[in-house]
């Protein structure tokens, strides 16, 4: 391996003075401020128009659009009948390199649909934000197009999703009660399967 | 000794060999997924086709004899371009739900599809739909779709079983594969049917969804559900606890032995594992709250030193673990001749004698008609002739009742119990030992023929139970002069010298296809 000798640039006297070296940079900071200050009074009196000026997003109340491409917190895709698309095949869980899927199939009572996730948790503590997940799925369930980029919680627990959030993004945690209806391994009522299918075997 | 040459290499087999037998001497794989080297041959499969030079059109391997100078291409162009208009047709009405299949990792379809497959399909009809999930049997699923009628399991419940419960009804591209009107799929060897499917349309129904198939380790051991010792592979998973309720132990599937079990195994014991996971004794108990290991080989040293000591040692115990005990208790009443009924059995695989080790115990001295029997040492530890009692595993109120073992438990000072999973007597025992499972601990079992096989390690002791040998050499150099051996490769190199029986064998020359010991015929202690 070859080694590069970065040397350090040495100050000439003149930058040893210190002084002008600081005047210097308020001339910097300074001219971009009254040229800002008189562009955009200009603009408001419809004068140079074609020449831009600085602009400061307020962020959080103003955002920045994403480019579509962007990988934003995950998100589960639902069948017509709002149930996940998700066959439980597990190919995320497989080839996910943080390994922060996990994933509980089970049989589905539709013998045409075969298996479906009885839990599905995402630790977003651990993910990496690859796109793994997305590019490997068969049948298009999971997406990174929410736009979520503020993932943050107190607890370690908090940077969990399960198939609550995932399939509803808007949720946030705590979620209050389980609407899903189709048997599941659920957090919200302690665990136990919840839902039925109430007799639609038919459907898929 | 017809002489032919395979791919440029020349081998002589002979006469009545087929040609997928001979390249398989070679070491030169066909594919294939009627062929089975255990039935009969069918040839309908057709993806064994080789290219035999002066023969007008590709021969498939499975059915052709050798003759004396045959050329035989496996991997020519027009070899490779045979299969894969073989696959096309087998693809034709296959359908492509692999990543819900719990065959995919491990089936043929997909493994030769990767190296020969048109993947550019021209099919563009509709598939035939069938039927999906129909329970066969107790044990096995079966996906018609899927199925592409290489009639492996039909010959083999007509073949190996004999019971004749799958059948092909209907023709052409509506032939399915099926059980018989009013039959089921539940004779005592339907699981091998799984394992001789190549694709996934017959599946298990205890594995169904439990796991992908790759994330198992696999670890071959010897099945301890009966005294026959069929070699198998312990499937496992370690690193994901989120399936199948955090169990460790996924299925069980055969391991070819030729003279043991060959391919297959009886339902008994690939099913029987649950065990392994279920119920197990996880930590030390004792008269006190804090029992530890420690404070309990302690005591037992001591008292072992100081009184008269029964051990009611068991048959599921390695010939390592029977040896130590023989040496560590000299003047102690032992014995591993237990009353046990006899189970299910029959002329092919599965034995009546339900412990994996008697023939094992009988050359130690410790079963047949030689050693106590158990049941008298529990009669003198009633009568206060004993002050310690050791019960490895065994259930004492299964086998002599509530009562009498109540009984022992007040008559005796000490009453141990070792073993791996929860059980009445464990209540009733004074100290409860938890010991590691025959798949937690490496050693060896001899099976009703007398060969010694070796069971390795597959992972470690669940929670806080040891291996039992481990116990024993631990307990050793608490009690007296310490034995110099720490595992059971060094305890099986002392066995072998102080046994004639296995003289001259050590874990190198048993390796994975066992040793026979030098009397090798059955005995009355194996039945």
């Amino acid at each position: 391996m070859a080694i590069k000798v970065v040397r350090r640039p040495t100050l000439t006297l003149w930058e040893k003075t210190y002084l002008p070296q600081i005047l210097r940079g308020l001339r910097i900071t300074s001219g971009h401020f009254f040229r800002n200050l008189f562009l955009h009074t200009a603009h408001v009196f419809g004068r140079f128009k074609d020449v831009p000026a600085s602009v400061t997003i307020q962020y959080p109340e103003q955002q920045r659009g994403l480019m579509s491409r962007f990988r934003s917190r995950h998100r589960l895709m639902s069948r017509e009948d709002d149930t996940p698309r998700c066959v439980g095949c597990m190919l995320c869980e497989t080839i996910c390199p943080a390994k922060c899927i996990t994933i509980v199939p089970d049989e589905h009572p539709n013998p045409t649909v075969e298996k479906y996730p009885v839990s599905f948790d995402i630790n977003l503590g651990m993910c990496v934000y690859c796109g793994y997940c997305v590019e490997v799925c068969p049948e298009d369930a999971i997406r990174m197009d929410t736009g979520i980029l503020d993932v943050a919680s107190y607890s370690r627990d908090g940077m969990k999703l399960d198939i609550h959030q995932l399939l509803d993004p808007g949720l946030r945690k705590p979620i209050a009660t389980c609407n899903l209806d189709f048997p599941h391994k659920c957090g919200v009522s302690g665990g136990e399967m919840k839902g039925s299918w109430n007799g639609s075997e038919g459907r898929s | 000794m017809p002489s032919l040459t395979i791919d440029g290499r020349e081998v002589s087999v002979p006469d009545g060999t087929t040609v997928i037998q001979a390249a398989e001497q070679l070491g030169i794989f066909i594919p294939r997924y009627c062929y089975h080297p255990a039935l009969s041959v069918a040839g309908n499969c057709r993806i064994c086709l080789v290219e035999i030079e002066k023969s007008p059109k590709l021969q498939i391997a499975c059915n052709t004899f050798v003759n004396e100078g045959m050329v035989v291409h496996t991997g020519s162009e027009e070899v490779e371009s045979g299969r894969r208009m073989v696959l096309e047709f087998l693809l034709a009405n296959h359908p492509l739900d692999c990543p819900v299949c719990d065959q995919s990792g491990e089936c043929d379809l997909q493994n030769f599809y990767m190296n020969f497959g048109l993947y550019n399909p021209r099919f563009r009809e509709h598939k035939v739909k069938k039927q999906k999930a129909v329970q066969v049997g107790p044990h096995v699923m079966l996906d018609q779709e899927r199925c592409i009628l290489c009639s492996r399991c039909v010959r083999f419940t007509d073949e190996i079983t004999e019971t004749g419960e799958f059948g092909i009804f209907n023709r052409g591209n509506r032939a399915e594969l099926g059980v018989y009107p009013g039959t089921e799929l539940d004779n005592p060897y339907s699981g091998n049917v799984v394992d001789i499917c190549p694709v996934g349309a017959l599946t298990e129904r205890e594995f169904r969804f439990q796991a992908r198939v790759w994330y198992l380790s696999s670890a071959s051991t010897v099945c301890n559900g009966c005294s026959r010792g069929c070699n198998i592979d312990m499937h496992y998973v370690l690193d994901r606890p989120h399936l199948n309720q955090g169990k460790r132990v996924m299925r069980v599937k055969p391991r070819y032995h030729g003279d043991v079990n060959e391919w297959w195994l009886c339902d008994e014991g690939r099913f029987g594992f649950g065990w392994l996971d279920e119920g197990r004794l996880e930590a030390v108990r004792g008269p006190t709250e804090d029992a530890s290991w420690e404070h309990a080989l302690n005591v037992i040293a001591k008292l072992m030193q100081e009184k008269r000591v029964g051990v009611i040692a068991s048959t599921q115990l390695t010939n390592e673990e029977l040896f130590l005990i023989r040496e560590i208790f000299p003047d102690a009443r032992v014995t591993a001749s237990v009353p046990e009924r006899p189970g299910s059995s029959d002329d092919f695989l599965i034995k009546p004698d339900k412990t994996p080790n008697t023939r094992g115990a009988a050359l130690l001295g410790l079963a047949g008609p030689n050693a106590p029997d158990a049941e008298d040492i529990v009669d003198e530890a009633i009568a206060k002739k004993l002050d310690v009692l050791w019960i490895m595993g065994h259930d004492l109120v299964d086998l002599f009742g509530a009562e009498k073992a109540r009984e022992l438990s007040e008559s005796v000072e000490l009453l141990v119990f070792s073993g791996t999973n929860e059980s009445p007597t464990a209540e009733l025992a004074h100290w409860v030992l938890p010991t590691a499972s025959y798949v937690e601990k490496d050693g060896t079992f001899v099976n009703c023929d007398g060969r010694v096989q070796r069971i390795g390690q597959a992972f470690p002791p669940l929670a806080d139970s040891r291996e039992d040998w481990r116990v024993l050499l631990d307990l050793a150099r608490l009690a007296g002069p310490s034995l110099e051996w720490s595992s059971p490769a060094e305890v099986f190199r002392e066995l072998s010298e102080a046994e004639g029986a296995f003289a001259n064998m050590s874990y190198e020359t048993i390796s994975d296809q066992g040793a026979l010991i030098p009397s090798a015929k059955p005995t009355e202690a194996a039945s």
